[in-house]
């Protein structure tokens, strides 16, 4: 296998829409261990085999933490100096991660269906006293897992103009300047952290009330642990099923046939979240690099230890695992995709997105069986420079 | 003190590897999925931590009595 040619730059280009960029699979027929150079910080590795970007997940001499304040390869000029969960390493990680776990299992998520079923009826219902048309983004698919996770957390919903404008900073790749990712990042810190104070003057028994008791009784992690957990609980609780669920309807709604496959048989609606995950690349730019601490051998190719590996968007469309990966099918058998990631970082939230995903898809085609694009597919307007893929606005009627 | 039990669903079991991480005298990875060194333990947290954090829930910890120590109902 020959690894000498001059790297491609990664990522390959801005994101379009939701089409997975055709490099991923020319590199996985061609070089699937591949050089890549990246706008900062060098080169380093891509993966996009499914076995390699399990393997890079789930194998811990690839780390997270070695990211922190070095200059490695990386889409964005500023050099990741804010520890997260999503940049530990075990144990610290399991240390932070049991913490709000139990919140999170299939069994507390199933718990709150009921309320996510609430909370979709209510938002449908306003939707339909406004009248046809509407826009999708701001009617259901933003104010659903902002409702649940705000409720979970104790966040007040009334604040989420300003943490969403925050969050939409933080999450930027190129859609604003390091000084304004920044800057979003130190206002959702100094939000969070007036969050917790209230709580050390009046205790309370969600998430975050949680998070301080363990901080304040236990010493079970830092002040600034506590603060960025909440950050990073607040801003992934959201935007990534808001995103996806915005994606997901976008694909249905521009596919006729799986969309009347759905509405004709709405038991098929988790199947199709599954498949709906396998398929839509909701990273928009290079994602997460880990560090390999030892040499690693993936496909044959030696890492070598301080070497960058990105896992890519490729893994979910392998034909050696998912048979016509670039088909939609609700009937896979044994659906085993890594939309969630894999490992110790695996989504700690990826029950609660299953549930309200399918709640809110269920939902919306039973209620509005006439339900369509009011615009053409190709002129629904998508987010630009960020690290997660959305539809800015989904303009639909009934 | 009696010996705990630990059990692995392993139907249940997705291999996010978690528990073996976080607990690898107690837990290991095969053929991608989680399976319990030993079915019976000296009593210790780490099993208990490891139950509590499965976001499958697919670890059950059991005292000497049988009664279910983890995950909380």
């Amino acid at each position: 296998m020959t690894t000498s040619q001059e790297p491609r730059n990664y990522p390959f280009g801005e994101a379009h829409r939701l089409d997975l960029d055709p490099a991923y699979e020319e590199l996985r027929r061609t070089e699937p261990v591949a050089r890549v150079r990246l706008p900062y910080g060098g080169d380093a590795w891509l993966v996009t085999k499914y076995e390699d970007v399990k393997a890079v997940f789930g194998d811990l001499r690839f780390s997270r933490a070695a990211v922190l304040g070095k200059d490695v390869p990386r889409a964005v000029p500023n050099i990741q100096e804010r520890s997260s969960i999503l940049s530990m390493d075990p144990p610290e990680h399991g240390r932070l991660r049991k913490l709000v776990a139990k919140g999170f299992t299939m069994r507390r998520t199933e718990q709150l269906r009921e309320r996510a079923q609430e909370i979709v009826d209510g938002l449908l219902d306003d939707m339909e006293k406004n009248g046809s048309p509407a826009d999708l983004v701001e009617a259901l698919d933003m104010p659903l897992p902002i409702t649940i996770i705000c409720e979970m957390l104790g966040v007040p919903y009334d604040d989420r103009r300003e943490f969403r404008d925050w969050s939409d900073r933080a999450l930027a790749v190129t859609a604003f300047t390091p000084e304004e990712i920044q800057g979003g990042f130190e206002s959702l810190q100094t939000y969070i952290a007036g969050l917790v104070a209230e709580r050390r003057k009046s205790p309370t028994d969600d998430v975050l009330g949680t998070l301080v008791t363990a901080r304040d009784e236990g010493d079970r992690l830092s002040e600034e642990e506590l603060v960025n957990f909440g950050v990073t609980l607040l801003v992934a609780g959201h935007e990534t099923t808001a995103n996806q669920l915005g994606n997901f309807m976008y694909t249905l709604l521009s596919n006729p046939e799986r969309l009347a496959e759905l509405r004709a048989d709405p038991d098929l609606v988790p199947a199709a979240v599954e498949e709906l995950l396998r398929i839509t690349p909701l990273g928009g730019s290079a994602g997460f690099p880990r560090i390999a601490v030892e040499d690693v051998e993936l496909s044959g190719v030696t890492i070598k230890a301080g070497d960058a590996v990105f896992t890519g968007q490729a893994g979910n469309r392998d034909p050696e695992v998912f048979p016509n990966p670039n088909e939609i099918d609700f009937h896979r058998e044994g659906n085993a995709h890594i939309a969630f990631g894999h490992g110790v970082h695996h989504c700690v939230g990826a029950p609660l997105a299953r549930m309200e995903l399918q709640v809110a898809i269920g939902t919306l085609l039973r209620r509005f069986p006439a339900l369509e694009l009011a615009i053409p597919a190709d002129q629904v307007p998508f987010k630009k420079g960020r690290l997660v893929r959305g539809p800015k606005e989904l303009p639909v009627r009934w | 003190m009696s010996k705990w039990q630990v059990q692995v669903d392993r139907e249940a079991c997705i291999g996010t590897g978690m528990c073996a991480a976080s607990a690898a005298a107690y837990f290991k990875l095969e053929n991608g999925k989680s399976t319990a060194a030993q079915d019976f333990i000296e009593p210790d947290e780490l099993v208990v931590d490891a139950a509590e954090s499965c976001p499958m829930e697919a670890i059950l910890v059991r005292d000497g009595d049988g009664v279910v120590i983890a995950p909380e109902v």
